[in-house]
């Protein structure tokens, strides 16, 4: 028998009902009387000075309320104290296709649509900057003022001594590797409602209710207090069901800020909700990255050093862009044993939308490269790829050169499972020709050990209020987007305080309600928050047992609580408690209320057990009410180097995942099929194991979207493929089985003992594939995604054909740069010449400014 | 533009609704009655959240012309719990993690419990095939396979048919 009553079971979410029924609310399944419908005018340039608006026309169109421009709401945000570059609407010039410039608050969509088009914009262009390379460069038009070459943040990290690791090594293996970008595209397109109420005592707009779709409500009442300058304590946000994140809710988002500002102009309620095309413009994904990796390793395949320098095409805004940055280079460790590290960080503005934080943030892209490398490294000394792996584990419990300390490590394991699962050492290299297998290992943060606001306070706190209904409610900021992140909280009291999952309701994310919580990000939630909780339910049950034991008249240590029941241990271990028939006693459950009399008298006799809720009640007589609070912060410990730039990449406990891939290539069409991928992860323990391989094989089937067919195909500043069809997220006949393995390392500081379970797996399924492929048909694919076009262009490069001709740099075997149009063969010469009609190249001599 | 009064049956009951000729059946169903359960994704009829039955089609609500259905029977998914319980799919994509954010669920109600109210014991292929007018962006679909062989599976073992709400 489990030594847990609700830890470990798998049990469907608590608020499954809701979704399954349709009765759950999402921010845009709200109104409120008198609510207006905002709409957001974007710019048409990707870089350009705004000269004039004229909104009188709009202004003056029956039905319309509101318009506001950037003057109306100048101060400037962004998620990061360091990368405060954000305005709600653009103030003085717009930096992308998609830039917000003005928003109109009207009774329907039609009218708001209507007097969009009825808004003047003069705009003056200016040279644009697509190819961060390019960019890196510039000189003049600076994107913004106060970021010389275009450069939001660079970093360089040198750990132990790099070149003597080289010149120790055997082998070194040096190339460069491109991911191209990708988006979360969450189903439900972001939404924000926004009403001030009116302030009784002064007449005037007082407080402001936002229900958003936020993964960071916290985060967006600080933000929303900068710009509209009014104090935290006067905004309340509320965030409803979350139509999943990874990422992309995880900062704020202009419509959050531009539905306040409209509403205080229009004096009603506004809502805005993007269309789904809005949603790819504003965009906050993973960047276009190139990496130039270089390892050194003995003839055993033990890694003697690592060079890498990374190169993100950032977009216009900072955004989360130097957390990314610090994430790429800081995550090269904690993974394997690495002596040495040389790491050259750049992030990079460009006139496009701005990158942000998605799923695996800052490690997917160089974890491709990395994993990819040491195949290559693996096949070139004749070493199997999982032997090298193994050559390189770390030896925990340790800190690594750069300053991550790990404790619960559970690659080892990973490893071992999914090679005996895959059939590895009989299968690998022997399957029939376009036949293959390949592995690779990530592994992720399980939260941050810094917040992006250099503080001391907490990172998570829970309170918990027990009632005479015997009911118990948690209040945690921590935010349900999917994960799971309610269902975990409950689990965890539950398991604490001996009561019935059924007795424990949640109250989630409502900044008037629930303590501070940083979030949902960086994987933090189950760790912090499930911390938080524990150490809450431990707060109140101490009061809990402490009359208990003053009944029973006994000491606390000898009460036991434990499904619903109290009893005095050794006494009867499992006093017979049948449940009370309500038919029979008139009586059920949780209606203790008169309470105190009849308590008392029950009190003088002493009994060995007692009821969930007779001990609650006994609390409550005699501490006057049943409160606790419990909250958790990062250890010293574990938080880090003190270099520049150090904050970022430590954690209280990192996961590992392991996975190997089945794939097929199809030599004549050059489609890659994936038949299988065996993914192992170490989540430290599995609270509710139904949810951790849900998040396993999601962000197994994430990467996998990645690696074979997603990607944000670009056009001098202008995306190409800015819809669910066209972007091209696996729909269910293209996704293979998934076969998940838990390994439970039990993390020391965990909750019991668990981790971080739903990012970490993602960056493992790219290079796994890519080494498939590798192993089906002997080529090596240095640039991602791997689409027909590439695996073609590949394939003929081995056989020594003729290259086709296409756009610069294509060669997916050896890419040299980013190319402008994405994956496709056959758009042919520069876009400059091809598109000489386009707004952003007219009235500008300098073309695209490259 | 002006109004027009049109009678939409939904999930068993008629309404008398006044909309314009162009209104889009999704967005009656979501601003008119107030049955929020079918959600908007995509625009433009690529996700599938906003699925409904009409006569027992599954069909996309975000493309159709609210006017052109009088004379049908439109399900949502308010309108497929049993007898004001979990339907047997609900329960089990509850269960078996077919659900996680939950925003494509509703669609996936629809666009199942079609496939299964016109092929009882379909095979793995065709459910495949069904799922695939939908997208879901958490779960990798894999969960949502056992929780419709499971539904199957107790369909096939129970003397009477209990399918998601699916008598009708």
């Amino acid at each position: 028998m489990s030594e847990f009553s609700v830890i470990g079971k798998s049990i469907a979410m608590v608020d499954a009902a809701g979704k399954t029924t349709g009765a759950g609310k999402y921010a845009d399944d709200f109104s409120l009387p008198g609510m207006l419908i905002g709409k957001i005018l974007h710019s048409p340039y990707p870089h350009a000075v705004i000269k004039s608006i004229d909104t009188s026309r709009a202004r003056a169109l029956e039905g319309v309320a509101a318009v506001v421009t950037g003057e109306d709401a100048p101060n400037q945000y962004g998620i990061l104290p360091v990368g405060h570059d954000e305005t709600a609407l653009a103030v003085g010039k717009v930096r992308y296709v998609g830039d917000n410039v003005a928003c109109v608050a009207a009774v329907t969509e039609e009218i708001a649509n209507q007097a969009l088009e009825l808004i003047e914009v003069e705009y003056e262009p200016l040279p644009a900057y697509f190819n961060p390379e390019e960019s890196m460069k510039a000189e003049r038009d600076l994107i913004h003022e106060n970021r010389p070459n275009n450069i939001e943040k660079d970093y360089h990290h040198v750990f132990r001594d790099p070149e003597k690791g080289f010149a120790d090594a055997d082998y070194i293996a040096e190339a460069r590797y491109i991911a191209n970008e990708v988006t979360h595209a969450a189903m439900e397109p972001h939404c924000t409602l926004a009403a001030f109420e009116i302030d009784p005592h002064t007449g005037k707009q007082g407080r402001l209710t936002v229900w958003s779709s936020t993964q960071v409500p916290y985060y967006l009442q600080h933000k929303l207090s900068l710009v509209l300058e009014l104090p935290m304590s006067q905004i309340r946000v509320i965030k409803p069901l979350v139509g999943g994140g990874f990422g992309g809710k995880s900062e704020i988002i202009p419509l959050e800020i531009i539905a306040a500002v409209t509403a205080r102009a229009a004096k009603a309620p506004v809502k805005i909700t993007y269309t789904r095309e809005e949603v790819f413009w504003v965009h906050r994904g993973r960047p276009r990255t190139i990496i130039d990796l270089k390892t050194g390793v003995k003839n055993d395949g033990r890694i003697t050093s690592v060079a890498c320098k990374v190169i993100q095409d950032g977009g216009a805004y900072c955004s989360y862009g130097i957390v990314t940055i610090l994430y790429s280079g800081a995550l090269l460790g904690a993974l394997y044993d690495i002596p040495n590290i040389r790491y050259d960080g750049f992030r990079v503005l460009t006139n496009k939308p701005a990158c942000g934080a998605m799923r695996g943030h800052g490690t997917v892209n160089v974890r491709f490269a990395f994993e990819s490398q040491m195949d290559e490294i693996a096949a070139e000394i004749g070493v199997d790829s999982a032997v090298m792996r193994q050559a390189n584990l770390l030896k925990p419990p340790t800190v690594t050169v750069n300053g991550l300390r790990v404790l619960s490590y559970g690659l080892p394991e990973c490893i071992d499972q999914v090679l005996t699962r895959s059939q590895w050492s009989e299968r690998k290299g022997k399957l029939a020709r376009g036949r293959g297998l390949g592995m690779a290992c990530s592994h992720y943060v399980s939260g941050a050990a810094n917040s992006i606001i250099r503080s001391d306070m907490p990172h998570s706190t829970v309170n918990i209020k027990i009632d005479r209904d015997g009911g118990v409610v948690v209040y945690t900021g921590a935010s349900e987007i999917g994960q799971g992140s309610d269902t975990m909280t409950a689990q965890v009291v539950a398991e604490v305080l001996g009561c019935s999952l059924a007795r424990v309701k949640v109250i989630a994310a409502d900044t008037d309600l629930t303590p501070i919580d940083l979030g949902s990000y960086s994987s933090r939630v189950t760790f912090m928050a499930g911390n938080a909780a524990l150490r809450a339910a431990e707060d109140v049950k101490k009061n809990i047992v402490s009359a208990a034991a003053k009944r029973m008249n006994c000491t606390a240590e000898e009460v036991v609580v434990c499904d619903d029941r109290v009893w005095k241990r050794g006494a009867d271990s499992s006093p017979i408690m049948e449940p009370v028939s309500v038919a029979a006693s008139g009586h059920v459950d949780g209606q203790i209320l008169r309470g105190s009399v009849l308590q008392t008298r029950k009190q003088e006799v002493v009994t060995d057990h007692m009821s969930f809720e007779e001990a609650v009640v006994a609390a409550i007589d005699v501490h006057g009410g049943l409160t606790g609070t419990g909250s958790y912060a990062p250890p010293a410990e574990a938080r880090g180097g003190k270099h520049k730039g150090g904050g970022v990449g430590p954690s209280p406990a990192y996961s590992y995942s392991a996975q190997v891939a089945e794939v097929s290539v199809d030599e004549e069409t050059g489609v890659v099929t994936v038949h299988k991928i065996w993914a192992a992860h170490d989540c430290g323990r599995a609270l509710n194991p139904v949810a951790v391989e849900g998040q396993v094989i999601g962000s197994v089937w994430m990467g996998l979207g990645q690696a074979l067919q997603e990607e944000m195909v670009w056009k001098d500043g202008l995306l190409m493929n800015a819809g669910l069809l066209e972007y091209r997220s696996p729909s269910s006949v293209e996704s293979p089985e998934i076969e998940c393995i838990i390994v439970e390392s039990i993390d020391p500081e965990g909750p019991f003992g668990a981790k971080e379970a739903g990012e970490g797996s993602l960056a493992a399924t790219i290079p796994a594939i890519s080494n498939a492929i590798y192993d089906a048909v002997g080529i090596r694919l240095r640039e991602a995604p791997f689409t027909p076009e590439r695996v073609l262009a590949a394939l003929r490069a081995k056989r020594g054909a003729k290259k086709i001709e296409m756009t610069e740099g294509v060669d997916p075997t050896q890419p040299t740069s980013f190319r402008e149009h994405g994956g496709s063969l056959w758009y042919r010469g520069k876009g400059p010449d091809r598109h000489a009609n386009d707004p952003s190249r007219q009235g500008s001599a300098a073309g695209g400014g490259q | 533009m002006k109004k027009e009064l049109i009678e939409l049956r939904v999930n068993g009951r008629t309404h008398e609704l006044a909309v314009h000729p162009n209104s889009l059946l999704l967005d009656v169903l979501r601003g008119e009655l107030n049955l929020t359960g079918s959600k908007k994704g995509c625009d433009d009829s690529s996700c599938g959240a906003c699925t409904v039955q009409v006569d027992g089609v599954p069909m996309l609500a975000c493309t159709m012309l609210a006017a052109s259905y009088q004379n049908c029977d439109i399900t949502t998914v308010e309108g497929i719990s049993d007898g004001g319980g979990l339907g047997a799919l609900q329960k089990a994509y509850g269960d078996f993690g077919g659900s996680q954010c939950g925003y494509c669920t509703p669609g996936f109600m629809m666009t199942v419990r079609g496939l299964l109210m016109r092929s009882p014991d379909p095979s793995d292929e065709e459910i495949r095939e069904a799922l695939s007018s939908n997208l879901c962006r958490c779960t990798g679909y894999s969960q949502m396979y056992e929780a419709i062989r499971a539904v199957i599976k107790a369909e096939q073992s129970s003397p009477k048919p209990e399918l998601a709400g699916a008598r009708e």
